[in-house]
């Protein structure tokens, strides 16, 4: 873990944008609500969402294009993988509110019980999907 | 308005600069932290321990006053774990375990030419989509049921 010192400046980072969003805006950081929202808009609503996730987008492509050491694509998963999983991403954070950031990053910081649960449900089961795809059916992805 | 916009895009800046600082934005990185029984990465620790613990810090001291830029905060009112809270999360997880991507980082790739996030990112609003169908299927559904038990009641009177 050699990049551990950037790992925690970036989550700095995360935390003073979603920090930011809220004493100014008054709004959650959330990404997955910030998506749902931009899907079905309402008056009033679809313009902060849309610019929001733009400048991190944007962000994101410029720290990868101007930081030393490329990311590496990954290449050899499938793309069927990839379909599922977002589907899965896009029903479950829209059933239960929320995701990392939502829950994770805000409702946590707000030491809200329901984000707390939906974290260490979702971890749960993320912790146990990679193992059963790494360890009991290996070659499947 | 234009504050209100301006604010949004700068702390949009600021999250895409803090996934991608901190490897968020490469599922290898967040699948080696969900892979416990492997080769652990703990590096998602980091940017979590740091996020949460700056909100913690922060979020208290800012929820006591009002927003500079709008007339109140705007926080889900929804206290209760209940079923629909849990099996959300757990179909998130499921989904996250599979791919290590979840919404911040697959959407950011976007931004990286990532030719995952072309499949992911439409594959998860289709997700959302579908949802919202079979959300809004179970309230009709409800509706009706409701009408139904309460129409003697509504005649007996």
């Amino acid at each position: 873990m050699e990049n551990w010192p950037l790992a925690l400046a970036g989550g700095i980072l995360i935390g003073l944008s979603s920090s930011l969003l809220l004493w100014l805006n008054g709004r959650i950081a959330g990404i997955s609500g910030m998506c749902g929202g931009l899907l079905f808009p309402r008056r009033g609503e679809f313009a902060w969402r849309g610019i929001f996730l733009l400048g991190m987008i944007g962000a994101a492509g410029a720290y990868m294009a101007w930081a030393p050491g490329a990311l590496q694509p990954r290449i050899d998963f499938p793309r069927w993988g990839l379909v599922v999983a977002g589907l899965l991403v896009g029903f479950g954070t829209r059933m239960g509110n929320g995701c990392t950031s939502g829950h994770g990053v805000c409702g946590l910081g707000r030491l809200s019980v329901r984000s707390l649960a939906a974290v260490a449900t979702f971890m749960a089961t993320a912790i146990l999907t990679t193992a059963v795809v790494r360890h009991v059916l290996p070659g499947v992805l | 308005m234009t504050r209100y916009l301006l604010s949004a895009l700068g702390c949009g800046v600021l999250f895409g600069a803090g996934l991608a600082m901190s490897g968020m934005t490469d599922p290898r990185v967040v699948l080696g932290f969900l892979d416990v029984f492997g080769a652990f990465n703990p590096t998602l620790l980091f940017v979590l321990g740091g996020a949460v613990a700056t909100t913690m810090l922060t979020f208290r001291l800012i929820l006591r006053r009002r927003p500079v830029l709008a007339p109140a905060f705007r926080l889900s009112a929804l206290v209760r774990v209940d079923r629909r809270l849990l099996v959300g999360a757990g179909l998130f997880g499921v989904g996250w375990g599979i791919a290590g991507y979840c919404p911040g980082p697959a959407v950011s790739g976007l931004g990286i030419g990532s030719r995952e996030a072309l499949w992911f990112v439409p594959a998860m609003l289709v997700g959302m989509g579908l949802y919202e169908l079979v959300a809004r299927l179970m309230r009709a559904h409800v509706a009706a049921r409701n009408a139904a038990t309460s129409t003697p009641d509504a005649l007996r009177r």
